[in-house]
């Protein structure tokens, strides 16, 4: 219940288990469900390894809207911002 | 045969090259260290192969400049040696799969190879092999282990077999094979996972930032100074200023040849940095002066580049340099420029647009100093006291963020997000970082030293034929009303265009007092630079994108030389 309360107190905007990537607290982990934007934004981030299906570990987001950074098949990826809002993650699954 | 070096960005292509050709090149921990490609020879069997080693890239649909040189270069090779990071298979395995589709031969190097071992990772090197139908070689190319197995299956190398895929089938069969060939063991953080969180996190990442750049400036001074102090002053004094007292003596201590070779000698004595002959400051001032703090700056360079802390420096950076239009992985090419402004022009290949690469370009070559002018200014303008220096280096700053912003907005078009991976902490071996000290060290000497030489040549020879007193004459209401320098000066604005430090060595004999001086190292630190950046700017950004250049650092030299005139 407390794990549940602390959840929900970081992230008030987003209903249920999915939550884009900037919402997400250090150390949360969850499957990567949905990147949205252009196809260009896609495939960069897919060339890296980010993409729907993939487990990911949030390791930090910088302030003032700096990069978020998360660990995916064992290494480290620095996300801009707002592309980082724009992948979501269903940190139910563990 | 022509032998392709291909891989993701970081996995040690250019260690694997430099391993195979025994060609040094340039590697570090991060990824888009090699920007160009690099051609060395190696032995395969009894034949002689052509190696090219190719910019690292994730994907053959390249996103940026590097990656588009990788693809094209595909072209060119017999045989591609695809460089893989063993720890890092299932997003590697990628562009393993596209190459294996493209039905040219490949052999698969799995690098880093000792690193699964520590970090839990077990890899079914036979299995892996079955599944690509191509031949596999561990290798740990820093130390040289798996290297010569691999040269040996070179000649083994097969055309891939697979049939295209799109890419949700290629995701799929990596997934197969991953769970084929892999097993992951559960295993601890180690201290240099933590050392690497801390370093992206806001607070500690800000405290852990500036610790790094203080030890770093207090390096670099450390060990400029005690080369300076111990090392070239008493060599200098010792060994060579006899020879040049000697020659000074036996031409008579005046004429033509003297004013070329010794230059002007006051009181009897001849200062290694005023006189401007050949063999006083000729030899003086680019190796007792600048040499120590490039032996300095690229030493402290190269150990930052090798442990992997740049990139994290990018990612704290970030959102403050999106100001100036930029991303914070321009951070790299900037501070490439403090040692030397071509390497840095050439580095923003590693920005995605036209856009960026204009704006990270024009700021390096305006407000970025070289080394070298740096120890020139360090010795001149430290005379005067420490706060001078400092006035001019954060003038400078100020310059970089101005300007940067002011791009930013007159630029059409608008700069993309980063996205880049974040090496893992290596400590820094011994070796590397020698040679590539060593690599950067003797640059400098072969490619910086003619012109020094011929640059002082060309201004004695000019002073002889009363050129410059032309040009100061006309020259002069700029010069004088606008910056507040003596009209001479301009000689020094004129030979900035060969080398900045033989510049303002120039200006050392004109008694300039604290405030001018400053104003004289901003100005000609942001006007036109070097003659070989200026050729790696056409190249790199063509013409027209140069001549736009040219404008911004006029206007903005001369903008900035008149205000800090009118301010001190």
């Amino acid at each position: 219940m407390f794990r549940w309360l602390r959840r929900h107190r970081h992230t008030p905007s987003y209903e249920g288990d999915i939550l884009p990537l900037t919402a997400m607290r250090p150390g949360q982990r969850g499957l990567i469900v949905d990147v949205k934007g252009g196809r260009k934004l896609g495939d960069r981030l897919e060339a890296l390894g980010v993409r729907p299906g993939r487990r990911v570990t949030k390791v930090s987001s910088m302030l003032l809207g700096g990069p978020v950074t998360i660990e995916v098949d064992r290494s480290q990826i620095a996300i801009g911002h707002h592309m980082a809002s724009r992948i979501f993650v269903d940190v139910s699954v563990k | 045969m022509r032998v392709l070096l291909m891989g993701n960005p970081n996995v040690g292509k250019s260690v694997v090259f430099s391993r195979l050709t025994g060609v040094h090149v340039m590697s570090s921990n991060y990824p888009g260290t090699t920007v160009g490609y690099m051609e060395g020879r190696m032995k395969v069997g009894e034949e002689m192969a052509d190696v090219i080693d190719v910019p690292g890239t994730y994907t053959l649909d390249p996103t940026c400049e590097a990656e588009e040189v990788a693809l094209r270069m595909l072209e060119l090779g017999d045989v591609v040696v695809n460089v893989v990071d063993a720890t890092s298979l299932e997003r590697n395995l990628f562009l393993t799969l596209q190459l294996l589709e493209k039905h040219v031969p490949v052999i698969v190097a799995l690098n880093m190879w000792d690193d699964t071992r520590h970090r839990g990772i077990h890899v079914d090197l036979k299995r892996l092999e079955e599944e690509l139908g191509v031949p596999v070689v561990p290798t740990v190319a820093v130390s040289g282990e798996g290297i010569k197995e691999l040269v040996e299956a070179i000649p083994r190398a097969v055309p891939g077999a697979h049939t295209q895929r799109s890419r949700d089938e290629r995701w799929a069969s990596i997934g197969r094979i991953i769970d084929a060939v892999q097993v992951v063991g559960h295993r601890h953080h180690t201290v240099w996972e933590r050392l690497g969180d801390a370093a992206v996190q806001p607070v500690t990442g800000i405290l852990f930032a500036a610790g790094v750049l203080a030890g770093s400036f207090l390096a670099i001074r450390l060990v400029g100074e005690s080369l300076i102090s111990y090392v070239m002053d008493p060599l200098y004094n010792a060994l060579w200023m006899p020879v040049a007292q000697a020659v000074s003596d036996s031409l008579g201590g005046e004429g033509a040849l003297h004013s070329l070779l010794i230059g002007r000698v006051s009181d009897g004595t001849i200062d290694p940095v005023e006189s401007f002959g050949l063999l006083s400051s000729g030899v003086y001032v680019p190796l007792a002066m600048v040499l120590p703090y490039i032996i300095g700056f690229y030493l402290v360079l190269g150990i930052l580049e090798d442990v992997g802390y740049l990139p994290r420096l990018a990612v704290l950076l970030d959102s403050a340099m999106h100001r100036i239009g930029l991303h914070g992985y321009a951070i790299i090419p900037t501070l490439l420029g403090l040692g030397c402004n071509v390497p840095a022009v050439i580095a923003t290949r590693i920005l995605e647009s036209r856009r960026e690469r204009f704006i990270a370009a024009t700021l390096v070559v305006v407000a970025v100093p070289c080394a070298a002018l740096q120890a020139v200014i360090v010795g001149l303008v430290g005379d005067f006291g420490a706060r001078y220096v400092l006035l001019v280096y954060g003038t400078l700053l100020i310059v970089w963020l101005v300007l940067g912003a002011i791009l930013n907005r007159l630029t059409k078009g608008f700069s993309p997000e980063l996205l880049i991976e974040i090496p893992r902490y290596r400590w820094p071996l011994f070796g590397p970082v020698m040679t590539k000290l060593w690599a950067r060290v003797r640059g400098f000497l072969r490619e910086a030293l003619p012109i020094f030489f011929a640059s002082i040549l060309v201004i004695n020879l000019l002073y002889m034929a009363g050129a410059f007193d032309t040009l100061a004459r006309f020259t002069a209401p700029v010069m004088t009303r606008l910056l507040g320098l003596p009209s001479e000066s301009v000689v020094a604005l004129a030979v900035g265009f060969l080398r900045k430090d033989v510049a303002l060595g120039l200006l050392a004999p004109l008694a300039l007092t604290a405030n001018q001086f400053v104003v004289a190292s901003v100005v000609l630190a942001m006007f036109f630079p070097c003659v070989a950046t200026f050729a790696v700017l056409v190249r790199e950004l063509g013409a027209k994108v140069t001549a736009k250049a040219a404008v911004v650092m006029l206007v903005s030299a001369l903008t900035v030389g008149a205000l800090l005139n009118a301010i001190l």
